[in-house]
């Protein structure tokens, strides 16, 4: 993998963009109070809430959540895991992508309780800066996204479907469903169509793709 | 700084960062989930209260009573912000409607309430509790109905005119009266609007989704009635905006106002359905050209007619705009017509005007080349124009359209096109090839920035431009690199944030430019500050993180020894946009095929030539010209608010019903910049890319499904439907 100077994640890790991170530091600037302080525990108006284990990214978060709590708002409000998106909360967009027990999953249409004990990989899961997924650096490469919103999608996505193209789950562009599917550009669009990117990446994001697949797009 | 002759030999010619390829600086960030955006501050704010937003049931009328017990009492309820306790607000220079209504309602969706939770579950659950009665009132929503009460705008320039066009269409050997409509669109970018928001003290801290940092200040302070340097506004990533964030809008507001209620940080994002509704959209249009032309193929009369609907105080859809500037033709006319419609505000989305107005002008080009008998792209050539055709003193400042065109079609094959429509067949399906110009101005705009050389070397731009998707970061990277002499890693760029310089924000593809152009500037200061503080004489070179002059050769951080060295200023315009015609160009070619049994469009290839002044990062523009091509395909094909005319809301209202381009939609998409600078544009020699790069696409689209079928469809977008009963009979039926 040839990566010039620019971006090089060892070297770009000392920079920050924006101003929040001056503000961020180890504690938050600003807090409201905790929810243990605002909701007593035999408050009989409080949600009920369930208590559940994630195990997310290869650690296991045990949470007490409201039961209406979505897979995808566990991860963003809860465990603070901002890097799954929520673009629609109704399983239209596939910005929320995450990998949970190995498949590829809309967290806004899931709830959280329905995911007790198990395996969930988001985009945090699969790399950080300075230790790239090689998905995540074929992104970088081929400017496989503008605003980067749909982008964790995209890659938990990608990822995914390219395991169930090697498991030979079939899709309505192969012209047999009996055959084991190849990783053609058509079958990549097809399998990637639930992932929208409004800024209009496909074309690149198709390039990264199969460049990680190993084919000519 | 200011810019006022055209630029010559600079710092940036050099080209040994700008003008590269380079990968996006910010990518790391933005592929593994850790770039921020507006709601994601939990590293700044924990436990903030959530927002949920409550959208007005009807079109227009009033609220006549509104019961908030039920929600009050509900589960985790901080606070309820509605109209009649938030205190009296004001209305944003840059908006039409209230961002908070009630009891008057002036759209439907618009903001009527703000539930303030301890969860977003307990927040979204109580606004559901709060019982609304309202008093309903008819409203117009139809435009085609609107139409015959639309009257001249009070604002701009709505009509043009130059000779005597009723004469010489009157007397043109060949006319052309077509009238073209274009649908309601939405940006449906991908984050929702969203903010955080917090008080601390008497001065508001707020994270937003905005493309405008200095505008949003401005307009935050004047509807809460503070004074603006009481505004710490930021956006360091944006998900997505296509002049859909402009503005600011109910979230950031709503947030403010909650978190003043609730005591508490708030944040609040629009739910999806509530989007396309609450906010603004590209309004719908109804547009009559009438082309006259020699035989020969020269035309002499241009009149292009435009109508739109706006919101009461709102503005027209420029749509006619490109048609002064586009061909050459000694008699013209445009105007430009607004009826009040209450719908949603309708106000800019990517290439504003020209975007709609090309889907209309550019198949008209096409009937007439057709109707002449000659090549489409000879008879834009015939009838191209090196100065404005209103003012031929005023030249264009770079015109390369003929270029764009003759590289396209030789790239494309456009030489092998069989001329008769419906002539190609390949198996099923219709093939066709279609083309079409590109058009936008470029807007130069003040831009500021300040400069940081630290004591390690390292270079620091602030400025509060924003990176909606653009690839800010990085040119600004690029050019502070270019400008000091260092490589891009030693760069640090920091955007989005009220403290900083003000910039020119991200907007209408004046962005790139103007911003770039004013690190220009307060890099230049910088270099100043650092030869004198380095007591060297004579011209100075910076190159490979050193300081070259009169003979010595000094490390460029030893400037910064004794203390950081800051610099800012800002680069501002003289009249070289008002006597030359700034524009950018292109030409976009398109292969579909048509199934000619059922209707269905696939595209099939794509390519784009662009002349646009220099291209600061061929990688990152690319990309800003595929998104582009990629929501034209969504324009021609599939995107339509559609409006219920009764009720007076877009019905479709959220990513499945309002089709935006999904992969298996896109084909891999071929660009190609012609090589260009552009002294009159500013120092960078660039111009905007952004936009151009929709611009002509859903006409170039069009005309290719005429190619293929020979159906001309003028009603935007292209479904099925309208191609269904007029398909060429099945070959193999
Ligand atoms: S946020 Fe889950 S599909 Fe859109
Ligand atoms: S990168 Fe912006 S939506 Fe895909």
């Amino acid at each position: 993998m040839n990566e010039s100077d620019a971006i090089d994640p060892s070297r770009r890790d000392a920079l920050v963009f924006g101003r929040d991170l001056l503000l961020g530091g180890a504690a938050a600037r600003w807090a409201g109070p905790s929810p243990a302080q605002a909701a007593t525990a035999n408050d009989p108006q409080a949600p009920v809430t369930v208590k559940l284990t994630l195990r997310v990214n290869g650690t296991a978060k045990s949470l007490a959540l409201d039961t209406r709590t979505t897979l995808l708002d566990a991860l963003r409000e809860h465990l603070h895991l901002t890097g799954t998106k929520k673009g629609c909360d109704h399983g239209q967009c596939g910005a929320c992508t995450v990998i949970a027990g190995g498949r590829r999953i809309n967290a806004c249409l899931s709830l959280a309780v329905m995911h007790d004990g198990d395996e969930i990989t988001t985009i945090e899961g699969l790399g950080a800066p300075g230790h790239l997924h090689p998905m995540q650096a074929a992104f970088v490469r081929h400017d496989a996204y503008q605003c980067g919103y749909c982008t964790p999608g995209q890659i938990c996505s990608s990822v995914a479907m390219l395991e169930e193209l090697r498991r030979g789950i079939p899709s309505h562009a192969g012209a047999d469903v009996a055959a084991a599917p190849t990783a053609t550009p058509d079958e990549l669009r097809e399998r990637m169509s639930g992932n929208i990117c409004r800024c209009g990446a496909y074309s690149n994001i198709i390039d990264a793709i199969g460049e990680v697949a190993g084919v000519r797009t | 700084m200011k810019f006022d002759t055209p630029a010559t030999k600079n710092p940036i010619d050099r080209l040994a960062v700008v003008g590269q390829p380079v990968d996006r600086i910010d990518g790391p960030l933005k592929t593994t989930g850790t770039a921020r955006y507006a709601y994601e501050h939990h590293d700044a704010v924990a436990h903030p209260a959530y927002g949920y937003v409550v959208g007005a049931g009807i079109a227009k009328g009033t609220i006549r009573s509104m019961d908030l017990a039920d929600a009050k009492a509900s589960p985790g309820v901080l606070a309820i912000v509605t109209a009649d306790n938030a205190g009296p607000l004001g209305k944003g220079d840059k908006n039409t409607a209230l961002l908070l209504g009630g009891p008057k309602i002036e759209h439907y969706h618009q903001a009527i309430a703000l539930v303030v939770a301890e969860s977003f579950e307990q927040a979204r659950s109580a606004a559901r509790r709060i019982h609304v009665d309202y008093a309903r009132e008819p409203g117009a929503f139809d435009l085609a109905r609107a139409r015959d009460s639309a009257v001249k705008p009070g604002t701009g320039k709505p009509d043009s005119a130059v000779g005597d066009f009723d004469g010489a269409f009157a007397a043109a050997a060949v006319k052309l009266d077509a009238t073209y409509t274009t649908p309601d669109q939405s940006h449906a970018m991908m984050e929702p609007h969203a903010s955080t928001a917090l008080w601390d003290g008497d001065k508001l801290v707020i994270w937003t989704s905005n493309q405008m940092v200095a505008w949003g200040v401005a307009d935050v302070a004047k509807t809460l009635g503070i004074p603006k340097e009481k505004v710490h506004l930021m956006s360091p990533f944006i998900g997505g905006g296509f002049g859909g964030k402009l503005f600011v809008r109910a979230d950031a507001i709503l947030a403010a106002l909650g978190a003043r209620a609730a005591k508490r940080p708030v944040k609040v994002a629009l739910p999806r359905p509530l989007m396309f509704n609450n906010t603004t959209h590209r309004p719908a249009t109804i547009q009559r050209i009438r082309l006259g032309a020699t035989r020969e193929g020269k035309l002499t009369a241009i009149a292009h007619e435009s109508w739109s609907g706006d919101l009461p105080g709102g503005k027209p859809e420029t749509a006619v705009d490109q048609t002064r500037l586009l061909y050459a033709g000694a008699n013209r006319m445009t105007a430009l017509r607004l009826a009040e419609l209450d719908l949603a505000e309708a106000n800019a989305m990517r290439a504003p005007g020209e975007a709609p107005g090309l889907m209309a002008l550019e198949i008209a080009i096409d009937e007439m080349a057709q109707k002449l008998g000659i090549d489409p792209i000879q008879f834009r050539i015939a009838n191209d124009t090196q100065v404005d055709p209103e003012h031929p003193e005023r030249p264009f400042s770079k015109r390369r359209l003929i270029d764009c065109l003759n590289v396209g079609a030789e790239k494309f094959g456009w030489k092998a096109r069989n001329p008769r429509p419906a002539s190609t067949r390949d198996g099923r399906w219709l093939a066709g090839l279609g083309v079409a110009a590109a058009f936008r101005n470029n807007l130069v705009t003040k831009s500021g920035a300040r400069v940081r050389l630290g004591k390690d070397g390292i270079v620091t731009v602030e400025t509060d431009m924003t990176d909606i998707g653009t690839g800010s970061y990085t040119i600004i990277a690029q050019t502070a690199a270019e400008m000091m002499g260092v490589p891009l890693h030693r760069v640090v760029v920091r955007l989005g944030d009220s403290d900083y310089p003000v910039s020119s924000g991200s907007g209408g593809q004046w962005g790139g430019n103007s911003s770039t152009a004013g690190v220009y500037a307060a890099c230049t200061k910088l270099r100043e500050a650092v030869v004198a503080k380095l007591g060297l004489a004579g011209e100075a070179e910076f190159v490979d993180g050193r300081v070259r002059a009169g003979g010595r050769d000094v490390a460029l951080a030893d400037a910064a020894k004794g203390g950081e060295l800051v610099a800012e200023d800002a680069m501002e315009y003289g009249d070289l946009a008002e006597r030359y015609q700034q524009s950018t160009f292109g030409a976009h070619f398109v292969e579909v095929r048509v199934d000619a049994a059922t209707g269905e469009t696939r595209v099939k290839r794509m390519l784009a030539v662009c002349a646009a002044g220099r291209i600061l990062n061929p990688k990152t523009a690319r990309s800003q010209v595929i998104g582009a091509m990629t929501m034209g395909v969504g324009a021609a094909l599939s995107e339509h608010l559609v409006v219920d005319r009764n009720a007076g809301f877009f019905v479709n209202h959220d990513l499945a019903g309002y089709e935006v381009p999904v992969h298996a939609d896109i084909p891999h998409l071929d660009v190609v910049f012609l090589d260009e600078t552009d002294p009159m544009s500013s120092p960078m020699k660039a111009k905007g890319i952004a936009e151009l790069g929709i611009c002509g696409v859903a006409a170039a689209v069009a005309n290719a499904i005429h190619h293929a079928t020979g159906i001309r469809v003028r009603d935007y977008p292209i479904t099925l439907d309208k191609l269904l009963d007029r398909l060429p009979p099945s070959t193999d039926a």
